[in-house]
């Protein structure tokens, strides 16, 4: 099939999309597939149109982008893919070909360009842009617009919802600092700190940190660290990605870690692939795959290490929904479970559809609202029905979903990350 | 196709339940199978009234009507060989009822197989047909193939556990056949449509037997070095009286296939391993595990391994069922078949698909029901290569041909559709046909059900086919 230029980094090759079979048994397991029963929203359906649309059999169309846009690029698919196709590498390539060739409306345009190329990859604005938020959020507005009802008018109500609530302290300040590890040092490891967690998740990377000492690693958080690139990688904006990649590949280069860590699984999915936004004969492609092959989850560095901080008794009732990006993208499934069971007193119960999206997925609460919300819907319905009082998750995103699901179907559960679940259960708190 | 059609579709259905766009209808142009054919319409009804409404414009329009569930056949049964529309049924995916005291399920044809189970297993219950498909195809979809699973030795194929249908016809009428419980007075209709491929009536409602889960099952996977060994094995379980849930066989090439996919500790170096269980009483699995175990022994197992829990049973489970798709690991595309031999000519029948795979250049893979002797040779071709496409369909009429040579049959599950219609003549007199057409003729006169199907359009050893059929066909097909 014919190869779009101008697109860097690794591009597939022909075997890549005929490993696609078209046997259909990713159909039920697509969440967009499961929404609409539409061909042209199921993995099958959407390789194909990226072969037709490659051989020019198909036009670049609008209709071929809104299929394109609506994959949640959660890789379920490739869970339940027998033949092994690496679909968010294919999905990834026909939205950088979208980038190139097709001309989207002025303001989608404009705000692709602001989020993914003016705002995410500098700390400085997103720390800016935050301080607005949480004036929005504190001052009175915030309250004065749900109030109002402005918001309705303007069709953002949901939206607002999904907005996550500002830090008071933000982490950027802990960039540049080492936490020495508790009791004797067991592994030395890097903390990847993330971009917007910086300002919505300080509390989250603190606990992370105070887990990881309490069980034995001296934690460092370097000062150059940058966005990882996902959410522009996943756009189809990839010279942003690599430039990004770039950075982080330098900032973690040299310290020895045993590991490079994350709590976020969808930056976890990118970080562990940085290797494929360079093709093999570019400079940058060894370094990239010594980052990668470092890289981990945290649950799943933790689950191997094993934990050695005593936990007290925690009396509660919960349930976990797989990230996507640590289950389908990175194919870890039992590690957080493991350290959930390890918690003395969990009543763990499974929830069903676990492996489906709650629609999150990056920016896609934002730009396909309707479906992102049709898809917390139903997860919040099985959520409920676990009649676990927390439910647990293992990335920022899914975190902010399923907070809003609760909310909107209220459910009455608490929303937690894996690892503010076993902080909250160590014995003795550090403060980092 | 005429657009006041598309307006009438429109008005009914709503346009997001209609597509006409070639950018849409070219997904709608595959399934599983190698076959390809267009549709100019894809609609997606809710109601059994929708579908009614849509046979019935049909009818006024004159074009033909093809069903689809999640398009995962593979003998071409749900394209639209002549175009015309295709009425798609995943939208149709309600569970209606659940009567789990009387173990019955009433369901639309767009439910998932496995859906149905995960609706009832807790209560103990499961529906037993099981394709390898089931996670993605529908119900409607099984009964229109009359699909079969592992399972199926033990409990039988679709129409075994299907016992009440609402169909309609191509006229737009809405008929019952069978009845929730117990035996119809009268005709089997029930038998009758299910296996019929779409080409007698669309089936837009079906009650199903639920199944009790049995209260012990042992699998075993045992392990051989010579394919001979695993074959003699099989036919020695039967021999002994010993039936089994299952009986699945896999060679070693395939094997390795699954093993990259699913890493459940697969040999690498086998020849074939047989994949047995057996299930029933908790004394009664004990023993026929034992008994099993032994054959294996006799027959030179390498290795007998007994999955010690529901997660290892699972993974051994997930291999062979995803068996075929794995395979696209090893080639760009694969060619599954579907033939069927007396399982006493296993042994036979194995050398001879490796001569013929040799004689056209192929590695053919071998994944099957070895315990009811239905095949599932897997030809890999590189579609790149016009010439291989032809071998590839060469070759599976050689193996096919050869099966029913050997007393055996042109398909166990996957349907006669489009892929072997022309091979039908092998296996059916004249007068079979004559029979055939004339019950076809009854339900749908003017071949507007999904033509093209089953009977053979081309004139070969079978004389007598579906004339009207031929007619409806454009020329190309």
């Amino acid at each position: 099939m014919g190869t779009p230029q101008n697109i860097p980094g690794a591009v597939p090759v022909y075997e890549d999309f005929a490993r696609c079979v078209h046997c259909g048994l990713c159909l039920n397991n697509c969440p967009t597939y499961r929404l609409w029963h539409l061909e042209g929203d199921s993995p099958r359906g959407r390789i194909r149109q990226m072969i037709l649309v490659g051989n020019g059999e198909l036009p670049l169309s609008e209709g071929f982008v809104g299929h394109i846009d609506k994959c949640l690029d959660c890789r379920a698919c490739e869970t339940a893919c027998p033949s092994g196709v690496e679909y968010g590498k294919l999905v990834e390539h026909a939205r950088a070909r979208i980038e190139n060739e097709y001309q989207r409306p002025l303001f989608t345009r404009f705000a692709r360009n602001i989020v993914f190329k003016r705002l995410l990859p500098y700390p400085s604005r997103i720390a800016f842009a935050a301080r607005l938020l949480r004036f929005y959020q504190r001052s009175g507005l915030q309250s004065l617009a749900r109030a109002t009802g402005i918001l309705k008018l303007l069709g953002l109500a949901e939206r607002e919802k999904l907005l996550p609530r500002i830090d008071d302290h933000f982490f950027f300040g802990e960039l540049g600092k080492t936490f020495p590890a508790q009791g004797t040092r067991r592994a030395r490891v890097a903390f990847f700190a993330g971009c917007i967690a910086n300002v919505t998740f300080t509390k989250l990377n603190e606990a992370t940190i105070r887990i990881l000492t309490a069980n034995g690693c001296e934690v460092v958080v370097p000062s150059e660290q940058f966005c990882c690139g996902a959410l522009a990688a996943h756009a189809g904006v990839r010279e942003t990605a690599r430039q990004l990649a770039r950075k982080n590949i330098a900032a973690f280069a040299g310290g020895q870690f045993d590991a490079i860590l994350t709590n976020a699984a969808g930056c976890g999915s990118t970080l562990k692939e940085y290797d494929h936004l360079f093709s093999a004969n570019e400079p940058e492609h060894a370094a990239a795959v010594v980052f990668s092959k470092n890289m981990r989850d945290v649950t799943e560095f933790l689950a191997t290490l094993g934990l050695v901080a005593t936990l007290k008794e925690t009396r509660l009732r919960v349930t976990y929904q797989d990230s996507c990006h640590l289950l389908h993208g990175q194919k870890v499934r039992e590690a957080p479970r493991q350290l959930l069971r390890a918690i003395p007193g969990i009543e763990f119960v499974e929830l069903p559809y676990s492996d489906i999206c709650c629609g999150s997925a990056g920016v896609y609460n934002v730009t396909q609202t309707e479906a992102a919300l049709d898809l917390l819907k139903e997860k919040m319905d099985y959520a409920k029905a676990t009649r676990a009082a927390t439910i647990v998750t293992a990335n920022p995103g899914c975190l902010l979903q399923l907070r809003a699901g609760a909310e909107i179907h209220k459910t009455g559960q608490n929303v937690v990350h894996v690892v503010e679940l076993l902080d909250s259960a160590l014995k003795q708190q550090v403060i980092p | 196709m005429p657009a006041s059609l598309l307006r009438e579709l429109n008005s009914l259905l709503g346009s997001s339940n209609v597509l006409h766009k070639n950018e849409d209808l070219v997904l709608y142009e595959y399934d599983g199978s190698v076959e390809k054919a267009r549709p100019d319409l894809v609609v997606f009804p809710h109601t059994t009234e929708d579908v009614s409404r849509i046979v019935k414009l049909a009818a006024k329009y004159n074009v033909p009507v093809v069903g689809r569930g999640s398009g995962t056949g593979l003998s071409g049964g749900a394209l639209a060989r002549g175009g015309g529309i295709l009425i798609v049924f995943a939208r149709m995916n309600r569970i209606l009822e659940l009567d789990l005291e009387n173990a019955r399920a009433v369901v639309q044809p767009g439910v998932v197989n496995l859906d149905i189970t995960r609706a009832v297993e807790h209560a103990g219950l499961y529906f037993a047909p099981d394709p390898s498909s089931q996670k993605s195809c529908t119900i409607g979809g099984n009964v229109a193939e009359n699909a079969g699973g592992p399972h199926t030795l033990a409990y039988g194929v679709t129409v075994n556990h299907v016992t009440a249908l609402e169909l309609v016809l191509p006229d737009g009428e809405i008929v019952r056949v069978g009845s929730k419980h117990g035996d119809t007075p009268g005709y089997d209709l029930c038998g009758l449509f299910v296996g019929s491929e779409g080409t007698l009536a669309l089936v837009t409602e079906i009650t199903v037997k639920l199944t009790r889960k049995a209260e012990a099952v042992k699998t075993l996977l045992a392990i051989f070095d010579a394919v001979d060994d695993a074959s003699n094995t099989v036919a020695e379980i039967t021999a002994r009286g010993i039936t089994p849930a299952a009986c699945e066989m896999v060679d070693g090439w395939t094997l390795c296939a699954i093993e990259d996919y699913i890493h459940a500790g697969f040999p690498r170096d086998s020849a074939a391993i047989l994949l047995i269980e057996v299930e029933g009483l908790r004394e009664a699995v004990e023993a026929q595990a034992a008994a099993v175990e032994d054959v294996c022994r006799t027959h030179h197992a390498r290795e007998v391994r007994i999955a010690k829990d529901d997660c290892e049973r699972d993974l051994l489970w997930k291999g062979r069922k995803n068996a075929f798709g794995a395979l696209g690991r090893l080639a760009p595309s694969s060619y599954v078949l579907d033939g069927v031999i007396p399982r006493s000519k296993l042994p036979q029948a194995l050398q001879q698909i490796s001569q013929i795979g040799k004689k056209y250049g192929f590695s053919i893979g071998n994944i099957f029901h070895a315990g009811d002797g239905n095949l599932h040779p897997i030809v890999l071709y590189d579609p790149r290569d016009p010439r291989q496409f032809e071998n590839a369909i060469a070759a599976s009429h050689e193996i096919l041909s050869y099966c029913v040579e050997l007393g055996g049959a042109l398909t166990g599950e996957h349907g006669v559709g489009m892929e072997k219609n022309e091979l039908m003549p092998l296996l059916f007199s004249d007068a079979d046909f004559d029979l055939m057409r004339r019950v076809h003729d009854a339900c749908n006169p003017d071949s507007s059900l999904n033509p093209g199907k089953i009977f053979p359009l081309s004139k070969g050893c079978g004389e007598i086919r579906v004339r009207k059929q031929a007619e409806t066909l454009p020329a190309h097909v």
